[in-house]
């Protein structure tokens, strides 16, 4: 397994990513998209798919760059410090990690860009992929969907949805599907989310799906979903973890720049002391993030605990980066005219998106024997 | 090369299934059980010797170091490697001193040719248990206010003073010490790094009893010490604290590494038992005890990344600061959380949690506060300015 520090490829790609990132989706991006009301920028979305971003986890025989979790990790960190918004996370990291396992021929579309997907799983306000209890009920060749799905990510501008439902009963009782968003008696609704990104509440009324549509085998639902479900954590780990880093930078700037009391805001101890102790806590999370994209890339089926690490200390360390940040800039922080409001609310989502700090937390501790 | 390195592994693995005593496999790591070696050194067992003999014989008591001074001459991966496999077979480290951890390194870097010949040896063989003699009564936080001063006598330094925290002090053979060599100068830059013998006429130790019961810092008192001039002073004289900089450094690595939960012996859950029998009533004690896991792993992971940083030429810098701080506070909560989940059994002395608990309270002290640390990050990896 490579070492946790980027190599010279992830460092050229990081960079690059960087410099498209600044330039092409700035925070003040996101504002323009909150304020004419678009969950993302489809212009944007073609570049970073003709830039490759899209097929990042798919192989090169369906169109895909195939640069595996460390890389995706590093593009969603970057897109995390600008808190650039696109279905890079539904689409081209949860939906191709899953349809990629189960050798879908639809990946092709994914790594063009041309294909939106998302991923329909919650149905409470907390993530429990195994409490699911739509119904997938069998009918002739195929089964009828009938329940409701909440906070699907990219949930309104999707293409196609991968949806998890209970085709039977015990263990064995979920099934994956993969179906067309407009297809009949599937209605969806668009949240006003904080983030100013797209997620929406799901109703399928007896929505038609057939053998051709399941993803994996019939029954074998949660086991179709986990390669998609671990990417998809990981790089929204990274993602958080670039977040963090991002409003930190913030932050440091305005303390370098701000005077009360007739010095630099920043020259105060118990400040200083704040952004120091902020500093360890994203370094210690950024460690978790590298090492989760390794395991993903080495040993996948080993990688739940590295993921879950990632993903808690992540949600941790974006908690308490926004916090602080708001609270160093004083006043300022608090106006929607600043950007700190765009960090937080974006960690807010990222906290309890595919699994809050106490699901993960808990999956690390019994993997721990606590 | 991953071929050579498991090629390594399997080399290793053998050697330590033929060569480890039987009855030193998987005993506890305590002050009864370390070799600390020296002039003075009583082994606990003709098992220790052995096991120290055999590893220095194959380099193993400081892998890293040049094979001419006694080292193994390894490279980072394969000491990981070794580690490894000495984890793996429950073997005890052959031999823990300060020469291995602090002044080695400064020798490595900053040494003679002479003083590297004189001193690495002795170290890597467990002849020689050295000491250091940093702090003292006026000199905590600010170090570089030390008052112990050698004064030029032409062919010695007469050394006068005192320093405090000395760890084992009172059973070193040597210290190492920042004295005052100009009086003149502005403070940092009045300083050298000296070597003395505690057998010099004129040295004398009084171990300070702690909270734990246990002993482990002496006060040393310097009275007309004469020390000869040859070797004494390790890199320019009056440029010792750039060493002590850079020994620190190695310090703060060191104190911070003992906490992270890949790195220490006994796992958070070995340590605190059957959850559901002693913390099960008890969500509180659980919930801290997963976050605490969930940080240990992340940060012992950080060390890894860290090592990587340095082996990798980008250097880690003033930032192993952050893992002087992050480590020690992290044991702290680990030894607080383990003697809040045994409650009461483990308040008496004979369970041996408290001393560990009592101890851990120092790993934010010692080696520069926690506040020093983040002084340290604030300003020099984050720039934050001084007015």
């Amino acid at each position: 397994m490579e070492r946790l520090v980027d190599t010279e490829d992830e460092v050229m790609l990081r960079d690059a990513a960087r410099g498209f990132l600044d330039e092409n989706a700035p925070v003040s991006a996101l504002r323009a998209n909150r304020d004419a009301g678009q969950a993302f920028d489809p212009g944007l979305w073609r570049e970073m798919a003709q830039m490759g971003w899209a097929g990042v986890l798919i192989g090169e025989d369906h169109g895909g760059a195939d640069m595996g979790h460390r890389a995706a990790g590093i593009l969603a960190e970057e897109m995390g410090r600008t808190l650039a918004a696109s279905p890079f996370l539904s689409s081209a990291v949860i939906a191709a990690s899953a349809l990629r396992a189960a050798g879908s021929d639809r990946l092709g579309q994914i790594a063009e860009g041309a294909a939106l997907y998302a991923l329909a799983v919650d149905e409470g306000p907390k993530h429990a992929p195994d409490l699911t209890a739509m119904e997938a009920r069998p009918e002739g060749n195929g089964f009828r969907l009938k329940g409701r799905k909440v906070f699907v990510a990219d949930g309104a501008s999707a293409d196609r949805v991968l949806v998890l439902a209970c085709s039977g009963e015990g263990d064995e009782g979920l099934t994956l599907f993969d179906i067309d968003a407009g297809r009949a008696g599937l209605s969806r609704k668009g949240a006003d989310s904080i983030d100013a990104r797209d997620f929406a509440t799901l109703e399928f009324e007896d929505v038609e799906a057939t053998g051709e549509d399941v993803v994996g085998e019939v029954g074998g639902g949660l086991a179709a979903l986990a390669p998609g479900l671990r990417a998809g954590q990981a790089a929204l780990a990274a993602e958080l973890s670039g977040l963090s880093a991002g409003i930190s930078a913030v932050t440091l700037g305005y303390l370098k720049e701000r005077k009360q009391f007739d010095r630099t805001i920043g020259s105060f101890q118990a400040l200083q002391h704040r952004a120091a102790h902020l500093f360890a806590e994203i370094e210690v999370t950024a460690s978790a993030v590298a090492h989760a994209g390794r395991v993903l890339d080495h040993e996948p089926e080993n990688a739940q605990l590295a993921v879950s690490l990632a993903k808690a200390r992540a949600t941790q360390t974006a908690k308490l980066a926004v916090m602080e940040g708001v609270q160093m800039h004083g006043g300022i922080g608090m106006t929607d005219d600043y950007d700190a409001g765009f960090f937080m609310k974006r960690a807010r989502v990222g906290a309890e998106w595919l699994g809050d700090y106490g699901h993960h937390a808990a999956i690390v501790a019994a993997a721990r024997r606590l | 090369m991953p071929d050579t390195l498991e090629d390594f592994r399997a080399e290793i693995a053998e050697w330590i299934a033929e060569n480890l005593p039987g009855e030193l496999r998987g005993q506890p790591r305590n002050e009864d059980t370390i070799c600390w070696g020296g002039r003075n050194w009583k082994f606990r067992s003709e098992a220790q010797k052995d096991w120290l003999e055999r590893c220095h014989a194959r380099g193993l008591t400081c892998p890293r170091w040049p094979v001419d001074y006694g080292g193994g001459g390894m490279s980072r991966d394969e000491e990981k490697t070794l580690r490894a496999e000495m984890a793996r077979a429950g073997a005890p480290s052959p031999l823990d001193s300060f020469g291995i951890w602090m002044l080695g390194p400064a020798l490595l870097k900053f040494g003679t040719d002479e003083q590297k010949a004189e001193h690495l040896p002795e170290i890597t063989a467990g002849r020689i248990r050295w000491c250091q003699g940093y702090s003292e009564p006026g000199a905590g936080s600010d170090l570089a206010n030390v008052q112990t001063r050698a004064e030029d006598m032409g062919d010695h330094w007469l050394v006068n003073g005192q320093k405090i925290w000395t760890s084992y002090a009172d059973k070193a053979d040597k210290i190492f010490a920042l004295v005052r060599t100009d009086r003149d100068a502005p403070k940092h830059l009045g300083i050298s790094f000296m070597l003395i013998d505690m057998e010099t006429p004129g040295v004398t130790t009084r171990p300070i009893r702690l909270i734990s019961g246990a002993s482990p810092f002496c006060e040393t008192f310097f009275d007309n010490v004469k020390v000869p001039k040859e070797g004494a002073i390790v890199g320019e004289m009056n440029r010792g604290w750039d060493v002590a900089k850079y020994l620190l450094t190695h310090e703060r690595e060191m104190i911070g590494g003992g906490s992270g939960g890949l790195t220490t012996g006994a796992t958070l859950s070995e340590m605190i038992g059957d959850m559901d029998m002693v913390a099960g009533a008890d969500p509180v004690i659980r919930a801290q005890a997963m976050e605490l896991e969930v940080d240990s792993l992340a940060f012992g992971l950080t060390m890894e990344r860290y090592k990587d940083m340095a082996e990798s030429g980008a250097g880690v810098g003033h930032a192993s600061a952050m893992l002087k701080y992050y480590g020690t506070e992290l044991n702290k909560r680990r030894q607080e959380i383990i003697m809040s989940a045994r409650g009461s059994e483990a308040l008496d002395w004979g369970e041996g949690l408290a001393a560990p608990w009592l101890r851990s309270k120092a790993n934010s002290i010692e080696g520069g506060t926690s506040e020093v640390m983040l002084d340290i990050i604030s300003k020099r990896v984050l720039e934050l300015p001084s007015k």
